[in-house]
């Protein structure tokens, strides 16, 4: 066996181990005790029951209305990015990729702001705990992902035949209708199937916003696992969710595919916005994304009548509800964000090219295996670490590893998102003129596919520190030291405890973790212009 | 066996095969044109001896040295791609010298060659330059560059100039012809255009459905092209069917059926020969071509007599106007 055969054999082991240990393993886990005993007795009990009817029922047509409204926000400003040019468009495709990477206790305290700021908590208009909370906050998460992909899509599409329906008498609506969403319509799709995934398994913002009326299956298997300590009805409900989550992603993973149509565009220049479509796009995208977060940091300077620092001087002062202060609880998730965003790297990175380069379903088995972290929710990952790596050999509960394991988990999807499409759109021929040229099979990965890639690997490190960073779902369930509280989590707690201090110390804690979060996604986003554009080359 | 031998190559996706049978030679110093319509297998041709591309059979070897095993990075050849390929993320000078720090150079050496190498090209001040701000033409100098740099033995351009507008075209041609003659450069030179592969070619191979379909110098592939594929791959256009005597509008100009070439550097416009009806006039460099019909039969050639359409002219075929042709 040749080194260069060791080393293609450990690029597909490390990552194959790594999903299968701690993500399959714990899975697994959950469906066997889902599937036998009492779990076996609480899952057939489960169609005949009303509340977990209704509670099904409610997960999916919040979701399905969540989407809807996310497409119908995000559309007009999709086309306002894709079609136009004007100053500050990279900074508004940055600003709007925020609300995506914020934690979601940031974007439950800044919804809580926004009620509390308008007296919405209560009365005629009560938000708090309503479905419309859910909904609104849904739509400020999901935009991003709805003005990326399809954004980046229509940025493809040729102009040229838009024009020459134009030229053949179609109206700008009638165009727009019989002309481009046709062919919008793989990414639109695409963007849809996952804004629903995402939202039948939010978590953090549903448990904070919708109160205990509003249960969907994630906040389920939360109360029944962690609250009232009944694992049985818990796993039988994570088999639920696993199989319906499972059937999703393999939907999405097609129209994922489909959408990879290339129409050869005839550059040209993009023409600017008029002012009524730039203020109506950005007056709209200002309310939906800017407002809740600007309320929120209004709230955190709010003191009585005034506005003072103090409660961000109170970060470093232990509250009684917190085992350590609220700036211990930031240490830790940056440490803990650290390693994840390594383990991330190099296990994303490695599956990456593996997924590229390798052959056949070795490449398929890790690409879709990767994906699923992804969508099977946070909830189901950290409680199938939770059930599964509690015995020997695998007793973990104590190890510091866990936490950003899992973070890591959460991490690679976003890390592959980035680095495969990269990584494919790097032509042959490039490797090929660098073979000819005398470059070794793994001078050529050194000197083409890594610094053409180098910048989707920033991206991908980025999203994954803020992943981390910001991670709830899981790390609700996982065992930890109590000194080992990470900020969402002590966030978490200092949302749900009335009192006026505590309320603002939480809008403190959670303006710490969005800026920290959001300067992920602001450094990258304004370093250079090495974009797919460039990557493409001969275009 | 000095230089590239390639004997009975054949390639093959699965079904069809791509290249069937390719015997094929080039001599150092040596500029071979490869002609022939697209999609006859002249690119797969180029990466299997490249070694990019696995053979199903046969050998490439130079000096007499199987290739057999070696990988692309250690073949010492060079190959231009047909849409250049150049690195995005490198400028100019990290383009072209590329090959040079891959093979080890020194760097104050890598510079040096890499200037005069860009000199050579006519680019000298371009270095610093980012890829993506080159026109067409500047480009294709750069990849021409980048594929000279290391002294490959031998150099493969695959329809480097195929992307240029015609002028452009014209004038590299002749530029890249005689920076490969002053160098010695071996090449194999890949086109589909007749009049580059004359303006280039020590010899031409004319392919056609993945073979050789002849090889020869320029002037020999002209006035002996063999086959009806070669005859119009080279650019002829008088391409006549006999009828199962032999004859044709023109007379008897077989012995039996089939297509003979009639060659319009050939044929001359004379008082009291064979009548035919001018039916299309056409200028072109300076000189006139004239497309005449003889009771239906269309022939072209050139002239620098004053005609006009409709008028009727004296059609004569000079000495070895009339090449016979195998196959349809």
């Amino acid at each position: 066996m040749t080194a260069r055969h060791l080393g293609r054999v450990a690029a597909v082991a490390l990552p194959a181990v790594f999903l299968g240990v701690f993500f399959l393993y714990p899975v697994a886990a959950i469906v066997g005790r889902g599937l036998t005993g009492e779990g076996l007795d609480r899952l057939t009990g489960l169609p005949g029951s009303a509340s977990f009817r209704s509670v099904a029922w409610f997960t999916l047509w919040q979701a399905l209305v969540s989407t809807v409204l996310t497409v119908v926000v995000a559309l007009p400003g999709a086309h306002l990015l894709a079609r136009h040019r004007f100053r500050g468009r990279a900074a508004l495709r940055a600003l709007t990729t925020v609300p995506f990477v914020l934690p979601t206790v940031v974007v439950g305290s800044a919804f809580v702001a926004l009620f509390d700021r308008f007296g919405l908590d209560d009365g005629a208009f009560r938000m708090r705990h309503t479905v419309w909370a859910i909904l609104a906050s849904h739509v400020f998460f999901n935009v991003a992902v709805v003005l990326r992909t399809v954004g980046a899509f229509w940025e493809g599409l040729d102009p040229a035949v838009e024009e020459q329906a134009r030229v053949l008498g179609a109206g700008p609506w009638r165009t727009f209708l019989s002309v481009t969403l046709p062919r919008l319509w793989p990414a639109v799709a695409a963007a849809a199937s996952i804004v629903f995934l995402f939202c039948t398994t939010s978590f953090g913002v549903i448990l904070i916003l919708g109160g205990p009326a509003r249960a969907t299956l994630e906040t389920e298997i939360w109360r029944h696992a962690v609250w009232r300590g009944d694992l049985a009805s818990a796993t039988a409900l994570a088999v639920v969710q696993f199989v319906a989550v499972v059937a999703m992603v393999v939907v999405a993973n097609r129209l994922q595919r489909r959408r990879s149509v290339d129409e050869r565009s005839t550059f040209r220049l993009p023409p600017h916005p008029t002012r009524r479509l730039l203020g109506a796009n950005l007056a709209l995208l200002a309310t939906v994304l800017l407002l809740p977060v600007a309320v929120l940091v209004e709230r955190s300077l709010s003191v009585g009548d005034g506005y003072s620092l103090r409660h961000y001087g109170a970060l470093a002062n232990r509250v009684n509800l917190l085992p350590v202060s609220a700036l211990v609880a930031l240490r830790n998730s940056l440490l803990f964000a650290l390693v994840a965003t390594a383990l991330a790297l190099v296990v994303g990175g490695l599956a990456s090219l593996v997924v590229v380069h390798g052959r056949g379903w070795v490449s398929r088995v890790l690409d879709l295996g990767f994906m699923l972290p992804l969508g099977v929710s946070a909830v189901t990952l950290g409680f199938g670490m939770l059930i599964a790596l509690d015995d020997p050999p695998l007793d973990l509960r104590s190890s510091r590893w866990l936490v950003p394991v899992a973070h890591a988990l959460v991490g690679i999807p976003f890390v592959m998102r980035t680095l495969v499409p990269t990584l494919r759109s790097i032509d042959d021929r490039l490797r090929e003129a660098a073979a000819v040229l005398g470059a070794s099979p793994t001078r050529v990965l050194r000197e083409i596919d890594l610094p053409i890639a180098g910048r989707a690997v920033a991206v991908g490190a980025a999203f994954a520190f803020a992943i981390s960073l910001g991670e709830f779902g899981a790390t609700s369930f996982l065992p930890r030291q109590p000194d080992r509280l990470t900020a969402p989590l002590a966030l978490f707690r200092l949302l749900g405890t009335p009192g006026e201090l505590l309320r603002g110390q939480a809008m403190a804690l959670a303006v710490v973790l969005m800026v920290l979060t959001a300067a992920c996604v602001l450094v990258i986003e304004s370093r250079g212009r090495f974009g797919s554009g460039v990557v493409r080359g001969d275009l | 066996m000095n230089g590239l031998t390639v004997v009975a190559v054949s390639v093959g996706f699965g079904g069809a095969p791509v290249l069937d049978g390719i015997d094929l030679a080039v001599a150092p110093g040596e500029i071979l044109v490869l002609l022939g319509p697209s999609g006859c297998g002249k690119t797969t041709l180029l990466r299997a001896v490249a070694g990019l591309e696995p053979m199903v059979a046969g050998s490439i070897s130079w000096d007499g040295v199987d290739l057999a095993g070696v990988p692309p990075h250690e073949r010492g050849f060079g190959l231009m791609f047909q849409d250049h390929a150049l690195f995005p993320h490198r400028d100019v000078a990290g383009n072209v010298g590329f090959g040079l720090r891959m093979a080890g150079m020194p760097e104050s050496q890598q510079d040096e060659r890499v200037r005069r190498v860009l000199e050579l090209v006519g680019l000298e001040d371009f270095g610093p330059r980012s890829v993506s701000t080159l026109s067409g033409g500047e480009a294709q100098r750069v990849a021409l560059a980048r594929s000279l740099a290391p002294g490959p033995r031998l150099l493969m351009l695959d329809e480097p100039l195929g992307s240029l507008d015609r002028a452009l075209r014209d004038r590299l041609v002749d530029e890249l012809g005689v920076l490969l003659r002053r160098l010695g450069q071996a090449a194999i030179h890949v086109t589909h255009d007749h009049d580059e592969a004359f303006t280039l070619a020590d010899r031409i191979a004319v392919m056609a459905d993945g073979q050789i379909a002849r090889t020869g110098t320029p002037s020999e592939v002209w006035a002996d092209p063999r086959s009806v594929a070669v005859a119009r791959s080279v650019g002829h256009r008088n391409l006549l069917d006999l009828n199962p005597d032999g004859s044709c509008a023109l007379g008897r100009l077989g012995t039996g059926p089939g297509t003979v070439l009639v060659r319009g550097d050939r044929l001359t416009l004379q008082e009291g020969a064979q009548p035919a009806r001018v039916i299309g006039v056409a200028f072109r460099n300076g000189r006139t071509e004239v497309t005449v019909s003889v009771d239906g039969l269309e022939l072209s050639l050139f002239t620098d007599r004053p005609v006009a359409r409709g008028e009727t002219v004296g059609l004569h075929l000079a000495d070895e106007a009339v090449v016979g042709l195998d196959g349809a």
